[in-house]
């Protein structure tokens, strides 16, 4: 069977090839395509030999099905300890008996292990936590959707999210052109109430280099411009890079590893190319995950770590609000319930809890954690890529129900999220549960609290 | 009999036993690669080793983790089990009482009470865990008859040994059976699921690794277990 015009084995490295995704609403043909979709089993096992080593073998091997993988997964939780729901279930379901046949495997199996991979997974690492022999099945499931990626059987939106990295070097379709404009006209908008606002581009050896998430200079500019205000505020001196400057990747949640060192690789020839002491990145889980954690492995840095030191933003938050750069002005802290989503990609897999302690106890009077919290903290339930794919929209509203439970169990009216997925996955909470919760990211808070010194303020 | 399975087929067992866990060992170390598993196991030795001893240590101790905590019940079953399993075949007195005849040194005995006790224990924790096999739906999904093997293998030199040592039914069968039955253990844990007799301190050391180097460990004090 020959392989389809828009599902097939192939990257997406055209504009020809993206637009022709793009207008096929909805993935219809895409999915209709993959229905005839060839599995290579040679071509898979070899892949498989060559990849699958002691660690993911060894985890295979030694699983106990002792069954305490069940109660750490949301997705478990969600849908009322459905036992196919439990992370070694889906695991051997798939992966394990993808080896235990040496990848000689149908359609209908590559596509039910599409389903489960990207619609039972959004690879929080919850469960490894929970295993006592350290089996991490959110790895097991991000190393499977590499193998589906190089077979064709990857979800319509991500196929498109990692063709956009590959042309881009960002999610969306943003040109350096589009970049440089927008970091422009925010500086300009906002030029009156802050004077002396702008967004340097291309600056040498500056202090930070910032990058973003391309939905920001897309659709929320205002939050470019937000960052510009913080970073004014605390005197930095800061730039964004003209080229290099998208930090996440839609192409780890595709499992397209090519495309996942093609993006790192930008951001880090920003870095030598600027030279800058250190990079923050925006308010994004996944974005520092694969820039910052893993990015340095794809890019064959055997040190582990990016070629300046990286931090998230709140590590610059909870540093500007300690050493005084940021000053917040008590009548404006945050007096009514509030609690705080710990994200996986930072928090668990990052070991950044603490910072945001910190912050929480700069900003807020009457904190409320979730339960459980910090690294212990469940999914918002739309990570993974899964917020974006409307095939699995529905498990997605399904997993939403446990964090909804834990914020309603908080009883906060505020739900501080600085993660674009998590925020995204709240803001979809309220809209499907309608809790009455508001959620939001730090940068308005910040602005909102912090006292401006005198020269910084706009003339009357 | 006797002599067979205290003699030749003792040693074929000790030596698989040895040799199986050696090749596991380096197998596995072997198969670790930095760029595959996304760990810089060389370069960042220290908080390595600092998150691997953590993964390990805090797994180790009865209700040391958030995950044993959360399921008590079982946490009790399984420290049960693996300690009288470990324990007694080391510390019973007939065993040392062999070493000393064959070897000429012997470790402490423990008292038979505590022998029975802890053959006891062992053999009603395997009960409770086959129990909880079939009454939870998460784990019946998980269970195969590979698991009633694995678990019937490491349970047998108990339940034969208790009927041997107490000289119920004919004390010669049981005693080979005995023998017959720790000599299959020991070939077991290298050749199946057990494993886990090693694999356990190489997959949480690796685990702890990561975290240790990749995952916050080198920005914090580690993951909280």
């Amino acid at each position: 069977m020959p392989e389809g015009k828009l599902c097939n084995k192939q990257t997406v490295d055209t504009e020809e090839q993206l637009q022709a995704l793009l207008n096929d609403k909805s993935g219809k043909q895409y999915y209709e395509e993959m229905n005839h979709l060839d599995v290579d089993a040679k071509a898979l096992w070899a892949t498989i030999q060559k990849t699958l080593k002691s660690r993911l073998r060894t985890w295979l091997e030694i699983c106990a099905h002792c069954g305490m993988c069940s109660d750490s997964c949301f997705f478990y939780m969600a849908n009322k300890k459905d036992p196919t729901q439990v992370p070694s279930y889906k695991i051997q379901s798939t992966l394990g008996e993808l080896v235990r046949r040496k990848g000689d495997v149908d359609n209908a199996f590559m596509q039910m292990v599409m389903d489960t991979a990207w619609s039972k997974c959004t690879c929080c690492n919850r469960c490894g936590m929970y295993c006592p022999f350290g089996i991490d099945m959110g790895i097991m499931f991000s190393y499977l959707r590499g193998l589906c990626f190089s077979q064709g059987f990857v979800p319509w939106e991500l196929k498109i999210g990692s063709g956009m990295h590959r042309i881009y070097r960002a999610q969306m379709n943003v040109t350096t052109e589009d970049w440089v404009d927008t970091c422009e006209w925010m500086a300009e908008e906002y030029e009156d109430d802050w004077p002396g606002l702008t967004i340097p581009v291309d600056k040498q050896d500056a202090d930070i280099i910032y990058t973003v998430n391309a939905r920001e200079p897309k659709h929320y500019p205002e939050d470019l411009a937000e960052a510009a205000i913080l970073f004014h505020l605390a005197g930095e001196n800061w730039t964004v890079p003209s080229e290099g400057w998208e930090e996440t990747s839609l192409a780890m949640f595709a499992g397209d590893w090519a495309a996942c060192k093609m993006q790192v690789e930008s951001v880090y020839d920003a870095m030598e190319r600027l030279n800058p002491k250190r990079m923050v990145v925006t308010e994004c889980g996944h974005a520092y995950r694969a820039t910052v954690v893993e990015g340095p492995y794809w890019a064959g840095r055997k040190d582990g770590r990016t070629p300046i030191p990286s931090f998230h933003y709140v590590e610059w938050v909870a540093e500007a609000l300690r050493t005084g750069k940021i000053k917040i002005d008590p009548a404006k802290k945050i007096k009514e319930p509030v609690t705080y989503q710990d994200s996986c990609n930072y928090i668990r897999n990052a070991g950044l809890k603490d910072v945001a302690r910190e912050i929480m106890g700069y900003i807020a009077e009457d904190f409320r954690e979730m339960k459980p919290n910090k690294e212990h903290n469940f999914c918002c339930g739309g990570g993974g890529g899964l917020n974006g794919i409307g095939r699995y929209r529905e498990q997605r509203n399904i997993g939403l129900k446990v964090k909804r439970d834990q914020i309603l169990a908080t009883g906060a009216n505020l739900v501080i999220a600085p993660c674009h997925n998590c925020w995204d996955a709240i803001r979809d909470l309220e809209e499907e549960f309608e809790i009455g919760i508001r959620w939001s990211f730090l940068k308005p808070l910040l602005i909102h609290m912090a006292i401006v010194p005198d020269h910084l303020k706009p003339e009357e | 009999m006797y002599a067979f399975v205290t003699g030749p087929l003792a040693w074929l067992s000790f030596t698989v036993f040895t040799v199986g866990i050696v090749a596991r060992i380096i197998w596995y170390f072997r198969g670790l690669s930095w760029q595959l598993d996304r760990v810089a196991y060389k370069e960042h030795m220290a908080y390595g080793i600092k998150g691997a001893i953590r993964s390990i240590v805090f797994w180790l101790i009865p209700f040391g983790t958030h995950s044993w905590r959360f399921y008590p019940f079982f946490t009790i079953c399984v420290f049960t089990f693996h300690i009288g399993l470990l324990f007694t075949p080391l510390f019973i007195f007939g065993h040392n009482v062999l070493l000393q005849e064959r070897w000429g040194f012997s470790l402490w005995a423990m008292p038979e009470g505590m022998a029975d006790f802890m053959t006891v224990a062992v053999i009603i924790a395997v009960l409770f865990i086959v129990l909880r096999r079939n009454a939870l739906p998460e784990v019946r999904i998980l269970t195969t008859p590979y698991d009633y093997l694995v678990l019937a293998i490491a349970v047998a030199p108990f339940v034969t040994g208790l009927l041997a040592h107490h000289q119920i039914g004919n004390y010669n069968f049981w005693l080979i059976a005995h023998i017959l039955a720790g000599e299959i253990f020991l070939v077991a844990i290298p050749l199946t699921k057990l494993s886990h007799f090693i694999g356990f301190f190489l997959s949480r050391a690796q685990l702890g690794m990561d975290y240790g180097i990749k995952r916050g460990g080198m920005k914090s004090k580690g993951l909280a277990w």
